[in-house]
C-alpha cells in the first residue's frame, strides 16, 4: 500500500512540478539501448534487403536520384540569386539579415507506443549539443521539438499531439494564428480563428517563429478544411502536417543562430 | 512457518523484461490500440501462483522502468501496477481456482482499471482518450490470458521456480 502512495506522489510532483526532471534526464538513458533492442529485427531486415539487391535496381535508382539532384541544383542556381536580392532588399529596407541556421542530421530510433502520446526518440543527445525546445525538421516540414535531453538519446514531442501547439503564420496574407495538436498524425487543428479571417483551403502555414523556439519560415502544414458556421463565434479550420510524422526515419535537429532561450522547457 | 527455498527465482525478474520490451515493440499506428498489457499480465500470473514469496518493491522498480520508457508521468505504471498486485493478493485464493475464460474475464476487469489509473494520469496532463479506446489493451489482453496462463505454468512448472 505505501508503494501505491508513493507512486501517486510520484506522479503529482512530476505533473504539476518540474523537480523530476534532472532524475529523469539520467534515468532516460536506459531508455535509448532498449528501443535499439526491439528495433533490431527491423535493421538486421532492412541491412539484408540493402545487401542483396539487384544491380539493376541499383542503377535504376542511381539514374532517377540523378535527375533529382539535378533538378535541384537547377533551383539551387537560381536560389543565389534570389538571396543575393533578397539581402539587397533587406539592406534597402534596413531590416536585420536573415540567420543562416546550422542543422545536426539524426535518425529515428523509436516512436513512443502509447497511442495517446506522440513523442519520437532520436539517436542524439547532450553529447552532442541537443538542448530542450530544439526544433526538428524533416525534409517537408516542422515536426516537433524536443522535450528530453539524456546523454546520447533525446525524445521530441510532435506538434500532432494533444498538449502541443505552435504558431504560424498563412503564408500567402501573413495572417498570424496558433495550430493546436490533437492527437492524430494527419490532422492539427486551429482554434479562435474568427468567421472573417481571409484563409482558403490550400493555403500553407509556415511557422512564424513569434514563440522565439521555432526559426521562421519553416512549412508546418496546409489548411484541408474551413467550415464557417455563422452560429458559431470561430470558424473550424482543419489543416494537414508537411511533415511525414509517421514516416520519416531520417530528421534535421536546428541550431538557431542564436543562444538557445534558457527555460523554455514548458513554452509551445 | 518456514519459508519454501528459492529455486530459480530469477525468471521472474526475467520475464518482466521481456513484458517491458513488448511494451515498446513498435507496432503499426492502426493496431496501437489493441497491443497486450503484457507486464501487467506478468504481474498478475505471478501474484497469482506464489502470492507470498513476489518483490513488490521489484514490480515496483519495473513499473518506473516502464514510465521511463514510454516517457510517462513517473509513477503511473507503478501506481497501476501496485492496486493490480494488491487487488490479485486479496483475491489469489478464488481467482487461481478458476476456470482459464473465468480467470480472463477477471484479468479484463484488472487491466480495465489500470488502464483506467493511466487514462486518469494522462488527463491531468492534458491528453486522455476521448472514448472508451483505452479499454481494448483490457480486451486483447483478457484474450491472450489462457495462452499465456498455459505457457507460464509450463514455464515455472518445467524451470521448478518456487
Amino acid at each position: 500500500m505505501s508503494f501505491a502512495v508513493v507512486a501517486l506522489v510520484l506522479i503529482l510532483l512530476s505533473v504539476f512540478t518540474d523537480l523530476l526532471a534532472p532524475v529523469r534526464a539520467r534515468l532516460g538513458n536506459v531508455s535509448a539501448p532498449l528501443y535499439w533492442l526491439v528495433d533490431l529485427p527491423r535493421t538486421v531486415l532492412e541491412w539484408g534487403q540493402e545487401g542483396i539487391r539487384s544491380r539493376s535496381s541499383l542503377v535504376e535508382e542511381n539514374a532517377s536520384m540523378r535527375a533529382q539532384l539535378l533538378i535541384h541544383e537547377r533551383k539551387l542556381q537560381q536560389m543565389a540569386v534570389l538571396a543575393a536580392e533578397n539581402v539587397r532588399l533587406r539592406e534597402l529596407l534596413n531590416s536585420t539579415a536573415m540567420v543562416t541556421d546550422r542543422v545536426l542530421v539524426a535518425e529515428l530510433i523509436g516512436v513512443s507506443p502509447d497511442p495517446l502520446v506522440h513523442r519520437v526518440i532520436i539517436n542524439k543527445g547532450a553529447s552532442d549539443g541537443v538542448y530542450v525546445g530544439q526544433p526538428l525538421l524533416d525534409a517537408a516540414g516542422l515536426m516537433g521539438q524536443v522535450v528530453e535531453v539524456s546523454r546520447y538519446s533525446s525524445q521530441v514531442l510532435l506538434i500532432t499531439d494533444s498538449t502541443h501547439a505552435l504558431p504560424v503564420q498563412v503564408n500567402r496574407n501573413g495572417v498570424r494564428t496558433v495550430v493546436e495538436g490533437i492527437g492524430d498524425f494527419h490532422r492539427l487543428n486551429i482554434r479562435h480563428l474568427s468567421n472573417t479571417v481571409d484563409i482558403r483551403v490550400g493555403d500553407l502555414l509556415v511557422s512564424s517563429g513569434l514563440g522565439q523556439l521555432f526559426p521562421v519560415g519553416y512549412p508546418v502544414a496546409e489548411v484541408i478544411e474551413v467550415e464557417r458556421d455563422p452560429g458559431e463565434p470561430f470558424a473550424r479550420v482543419t489543416a494537414r502536417p508537411q511533415a511525414q510524422l509517421n514516416r520519416s526515419r531520417h530528421v534535421l535537429l536546428v541550431f538557431s543562430g542564436e543562444i538557445p532561450v534558457e527555460d523554455s522547457a514548458g513554452g509551445n | 512457518m518456514v519459508a519454501a527455498e528459492a529455486h530459480n527465482r530469477f525468471i521472474i525478474p526475467l520475464t518482466y523484461c521481456v513484458g517491458l520490451l513488448t511494451a515498446i515493440y513498435p507496432l503499426a499506428p492502426e493496431l496501437a490500440w489493441w497491443r497486450p498489457a503484457l507486464l501487467p499480465l506478468l504481474v498478475i500470473y505471478w501474484v497469482l501462483v506464489m502470492p507470498e514469496q513476489i518483490s513488490i518493491l521489484m514490480i515496483w522498480c519495473f513499473g518506473c522502468l516502464l514510465d521511463i520508457l514510454l516517457g510517462a508521468s513517473l509513477g503511473q505504471h507503478s501506481l497501476g501496477l501496485m492496486v493490480i498486485a494488491y487487488l490479485c493478493l486479496l483475491s489469489y485464493q478464488r481467482v487461481r481456482n478458476y476456470r482459464l475464460w473465468h480467470q480472463s474475464f477477471f484479468v479484463f476487469i484488472f487491466i480495465g482499471l489500470y488502464q483506467l489509473i493511466g487514462n486518469w494520469v494522462h488527463s491531468l496532463n492534458g491528453s486522455a482518450a476521448r472514448s472508451l479506446v483505452f479499454l481494448l489493451p483490457a480486451l486483447s489482453s483478457a484474450l491472450l490470458w489462457p495462452l499465456l496462463w498455459v505457457l507460464l505454468e509450463r514455464l515455472r512448472i518445467g524451470q521448478r521456480v518456487s
